[in-house]
C-alpha cells in the first residue's frame, strides 16, 4: 500500500535527498525507482523474519505429524495434510469439542474485557477532559497498571486472590460480604478473576487513546453546544462520541485482538493447567502443544484461531469503513 | 500475542536446526572437550540453595578434569519446555536432569544418548545403580535413556507434637487408621487439618492417581491404549478427592496449592498434621525451621485388606535421572560428569544435602543415611514402589489425569458433590483426549 505513494514522494524530493546525497562517489547511485524499495528493504526483511516466516512455519507445522517421535528431526516429520485440522475442527471429537468450548470462553472473556475497559477508559478520559488541579497526578495514576511489568502485577493479583491468605477475601469477609471464603483461582470464579485482572491491565490503554482522541475535538463545539443549552449527557452523545468514532474503531479492534490473544494474564494466574472455566484459547493451545507434546495439532489450532481472527477483523473493518463512508 | 510468540520461538529453534544440520547421528563428537553445559533440576527449597550445593562439587570436577562446567538450575515449571526446545533445535546442554517419569517420553524423541553397554561401562556399569531406580530410566528392552541420580519416594510425614496432643501414639498403619487419625487431628475452627495436599499441582495429582490406582488394581495403559476411566481408576481418584469432600480432613484451600513450599509452611506451623510427600521435603522443612526431631516418617499406609487385584504400592519409583544430549560436542566429558555425579562419594554429599536417597548401594555405608527416616524411604523405594508406565505417552498421562483431578478437587473444595459419576466423566474425557490426540 505504501509503495504506491512513496515513489512519487521520492521523485518529488528534488535537491533535499539526504539518503542519496551521502552515497560516496564510488558507489553506484540507486535509480529513482529502486530507492524507495531499498529504503523499505530493512523493514520488509524484519517483517518477514518476525511475522511472516514464523506464521508460515506455523502453518507448515500444522500439516505435519509433529510430536515427541518426530520433534528432533522435524524436517522429516510425516506430512499428514489436513488431518490435524480434521481432529481440531470436528466438534464431535473430544479435542474439537474442547477447542470449541475454549473458543466460546475466549469470546465471552474478550467481549467483557473490551466492553469494561472501554467504558472505564471513556469515563476517565471524559472526567479528566477539562483542566483542574491534580489532573496530571490522576492521569499518571491511571496509567500505572499499563506501565507495570505484566508478570509482576499479575503475580501480585494472584497473591491477592488466594483463598486463605489473599487480600480480596480478607476484605470481603472483613466487610461481612461473604460468609465462607470463595475460591478465585480455581473453579467457577476463576473466569471472573481473569476478567477483572485483564480489565485492570487493559483499561489504561483505552483511557490513554481516548484522552488523545478527545484533544482533537475543538473546544468551540462544546462552547456552542453549551450556548444552545445542551447538558453533559447530550454533549457526550452528540459531540464526543461521534467525534471519537474513528478512534474507537481502531481502539476496540486493538483491545479485542490483544485480549483474545492474551497468554500472560491467564498463564500467570493459573499456571500450566487452567481451570476448565478459564480455559482460554491461548492456554488451551499451549496445553495442546507444549504440555502434551503434540505440536502439529497445536499449530492446527493456532491456524484456526488465526483464520477466525482474520475473518472477524475483516468483517469489522468492512462494517466500520462502510459506516464512515455513509457518514 | 503469546501464541504467535510460541510459534516464533519454535520457528526460531526449528530454523536453528536447519542451520546446525539435523546432526546427532554422528557418534562420539568430542570437538569441544574443555567445556560442558549442565542443566540441573531444582531439588532444594530454592534455586539458590541448589546452586550453593552444586557449585563446590562441580568445581571439584573441574579441578580434576580441567573441564569447565557451565551450570544452570532450572525450576520444574520450565524444565520440560527447555528440554523440548533443546530437542527441536539441537541447541541444548550436554548433561541434563530429568524427572525420571519422563524417561520413556524423552527417549522417544531420540534426543538423548542411549546408555548402551559401552556408555554404561563408562559411568561405572549397570551394577553401580540400585535395581529399583534403574526400572525408571526408559522403555523396557531398550538401552536406558538416562541413569539415576537422586532417588526419591513418597512417605507420610507426621508432626509428633500434634500427634501427642491428639493422643495418637504411633503413625497409622492402614488407610482407615490414617483417616481416623486425620479426623481426630482436624479442627477447622482452630485452623488445624489432618492432612495437606497440593491440589493444583497436576504432577502430584497424577502420582497419587497412579499409586492409589495400583492399590485398586488399575493399569493406566493396555499396551499403548489409555485406560484412565476404568472403575479401578475412578475408585483411586475418589480415594484422593474424598480427603477433601467426604472426609473433610484437608483444608479446602489446598485445592489451589501449587508449590511444595505451601505444604512445608502449613506442616511446620502445625496447620497440617500430616503430609504425603517425597523424601526431599526434609530439606524444605528444615528451611522452615523444623528439625528432624519434630516429625516422624512412615510409609503411606495401604488399605487393609487391599481391594481385589490391588498391589501393595505406596509410591512410584520417584527420582531424578541424568541424561546426556545426543548432540553433545563433548561426549566423553559428559559421560565423565555423569560418572562423577553418580560416584559413591558425590552421591553421599549431594543426597545428604538434598534430602534424597543415594542411587548407588555403596553410598549407604555413610552414617547420614542410617537414620530411621532414610531407612523408611529406602525400604519404600526398594519394596513397595512401582515405576510409572515407562511408555512414550507417560507425560500426557500426567498432564491430562493430573489436570482432571485438579478440577475435581476444586469442585470438592467449593462444596460441589463429587461422586463416582463425576469422576468417571472427567477421567473419560481425559481418556478420549489422550486417544484422539495421540
Amino acid at each position: 500500500m505504501s509503495t504506491l505513494t512513496v515513489p512519487e514522494r521520492a521523485g518529488d524530493a528534488g535537491p533535499a535527498r539526504p539518503g542519496t546525497g551521502r552515497a560516496g562517489p564510488g558507489l553506484p547511485r540507486p535509480t529513482r525507482k529502486a530507492l524507495p524499495y531499498l529504503i523499505l528493504l530493512p523493514a520488509l526483511l524484519a517483517e518477514l523474519a518476525i511475522h511472516i516466516v514464523p506464521m508460515a512455519v506455523g502453518v507448515g507445522m500444522s500439516l505435519l505429524r509433529l510430536n515427541q517421535f518426530t520433534l528432533r528431526n522435524w524436517t522429516r516429520a510425516p506430512f499428514v495434510g489436513l488431518d490435524n485440522f480434521a481432529v481440531a475442527a470436528d466438534p464431535y471429537s473430544p479435542v474439537g469439542a474442547g477447542l470449541l468450548r475454549s473458543l466460546g470462553i475466549t469470546v465471552a472473556f474478550s467481549v467483557l474485557v473490551v466492553a469494561c475497559s472501554w467504558v472505564l477508559g471513556l469515563s476517565a478520559a471524559v472526567a479528566l477532559q477539562h483542566r483542574f488541579r491534580g489532573r496530571g497526578v490522576l492521569r499518571t495514576l491511571f496509567l500505572v497498571p499499563f506501565a507495570l511489568p505484566v508478570f509482576t502485577s499479575v503475580i501480585t493479583w494472584s497473591f491477592m486472590l488466594q483463598r486463605d491468605t489473599g487480600l480480596v477475601n480478607a476484605v470481603l469477609t472483613g466487610l461481612g460480604l461473604v460468609h465462607s471464603r470463595p475460591f478465585w483461582l480455581v473453579g467457577t470464579n476463576s473466569f471472573a478473576s481473569m476478567v477483572v485482572v485483564s480489565v485492570w491491565r487493559m483499561w489504561p490503554f483505552a483511557f490513554l487513546t481516548l484522552t488523545a482522541g478527545l484533544q482533537s475535538i475543538p473546544g468551540e463545539l462544546y462552547e456552542a453546544a453549551a450556548v444552545d443549552g445542551a447538558g453533559p449527557s447530550r454533549r457526550l452523545r452528540d459531540i464526543t462520541l461521534p467525534m471519537l468514532r474513528p478512534v474507537n474503531a481502531v481502539l476496540l479492534l486493538v483491545l479485542f485482538l490483544w485480549t483474545f490473544n492474551d497468554f500472560n494474564v491467564p498463564y500467570i494466574l493459573f499456571g500450566q493447567s487452567a481451570p476448565a472455566e478459564a480455559d482460554v484459547l491461548s492456554l488451551h493451545i499451549y496445553q495442546s502443544s507444549f504440555v502434551t507434546w503434540n505440536f502439529g495439532l497445536g499449530s492446527a489450532m493456532s491456524v484456526l484461531m488465526l483464520l477466525f481472527l482474520l475473518g472477524l477483523t475483516a468483517i469489522y473493518l468492512w462494517l466500520t469503513n462502510r459506516r464512515r463512508r455513509d457518514v | 500475542m503469546r501464541s504467535r510468540r510460541i510459534t516464533a520461538l519454535l520457528a526460531g529453534t526449528l530454523i536453528a536446526v536447519g542451520v546446525t544440520g539435523c546432526g546427532g547421528s554422528g557418534r562420539a563428537d568430542n570437538s569441544q572437550p574443555n567445556t560442558l553445559t549442565y542443566w540441573a533440576s531444582n531439588q532444594g527449597p530454592t534455586l539458590d540453595a541448589d546452586r550453593s550445593v552444586l557449585l563446590p562439587e562441580l568445581q571439584k570436577f573441574s579441578d580434576r578434569t580441567g573441564i569447565k562446567v557451565n551450570f544452570e538450575v532450572i525450576p520444574w515449571s520450565d524444565l520440560q519446555n527447555r528440554i523440548l526446545a533443546a530437542t527441536s533445535s539441537g541447541q541444548g546442554p550436554d548433561v541434563v536432569n530429568i524427572g525420571n517419569t519422563w524417561s520413556a517420553s524423552l527417549q522417544a524423541t531420540g534426543a538423548f544418548l542411549p546408555f548402551d553397554d559401552r556408555a554404561l561401562q563408562a559411568v561405572g556399569g549397570r551394577d553401580r545403580f540400585l535395581a529399583s531406580s534403574m526400572t525408571a530410566t526408559g522403555a523396557p528392552g531398550q538401552p536406558p535413556a538416562a541413569v539415576p541420580l537422586y532417588g526419591l519416594a513418597y512417605g507420610l510425614f507426621y508432626n509428633k507434637k500434634r500427634f501427642a496432643e491428639a493422643g495418637i501414639g504411633s503413625p497409622p498403619r492402614t488407610w482407615a487408621e490414617l483417616l481416623d487419625d486425620a479426623r481426630k487431628l482436624t479442627d477447622p475452627a482452630r485452623g488445624q487439618w489432618g492432612l495437606a495436599i497440593e491440589g493444583a499441582q497436576y504432577t502430584e495429582n497424577a502420582h497419587f492417581a497412579f499409586v492409589f490406582g495400583r492399590q485398586h488394581g488399575a493399569a493406566l495403559f493396555d499396551g499403548g491404549d489409555p485406560r484412565f476411566d476404568s472403575p479401578q481408576m475412578v475408585a483411586a481418584v475418589r480415594q484422593y478427592v474424598d480427603l477433601v469432600s467426604q472426609q473433610k480432613v484437608v483444608n479446602p484451600g489446598n485445592a489451589e496449592y501449587a508449590h511444595d513450599t505451601q505444604l512445608y509452611g502449613d506442616f511446620a506451623a502445625g496447620r497440617a498434621a500430616m503430609l504425603m510427600i517425597q523424601s526431599n521435603a526434609a530439606a524444605g522443612l528444615k528451611s522452615d525451621g523444623m528439625s528432624e526431631q519434630d516429625y516422624g516418617i512412615a510409609p503411606i499406609p495401604l488399605p487393609d485388606p487391599l481391594p481385589a487385584g490391588g498391589k501393595p504400592v505406596n509410591s512410584h519409583v520417584a527420582g531424578i535421572n541424568l541424561g546426556v544430549f545426543a548432540n553433545t560436542k563433548n561426549h566423553d566429558g559428559a559421560l565423565r560428569l555423569v560418572e562423577f555425579l553418580t560416584s559413591p562419594d558425590e552421591q553421599k554429599i549431594l543426597n545428604a544435602a538434598f534430602g534424597s536417597l543415594p542411587v548407588t548401594p555403596q553410598a549407604y555405608d555413610d552414617q547420614r543415611f542410617h537414620t530411621r527416616n532414610i531407612q523408611t524411604f529406602r525400604s519404600v523405594l526398594a519394596n513397595t514402589s512401582e515405576s510409572l508406565p515407562m511408555i512414550p505417552q507417560e507425560a500426557q498421562f500426567e498432564t491430562l489425569v493430573g489436570t482432571a483431578v485438579k478440577d475435581l478437587l476444586a469442585d470438592a473444595a467449593s462444596g460441589k458433590p463429587v461422586d463416582d459419576a463425576a469422576i468417571q466423566a472427567k477421567l473419560a474425557a481425559a481418556n478420549q483426549q489422550m486417544k484422539s490426540s495421540g
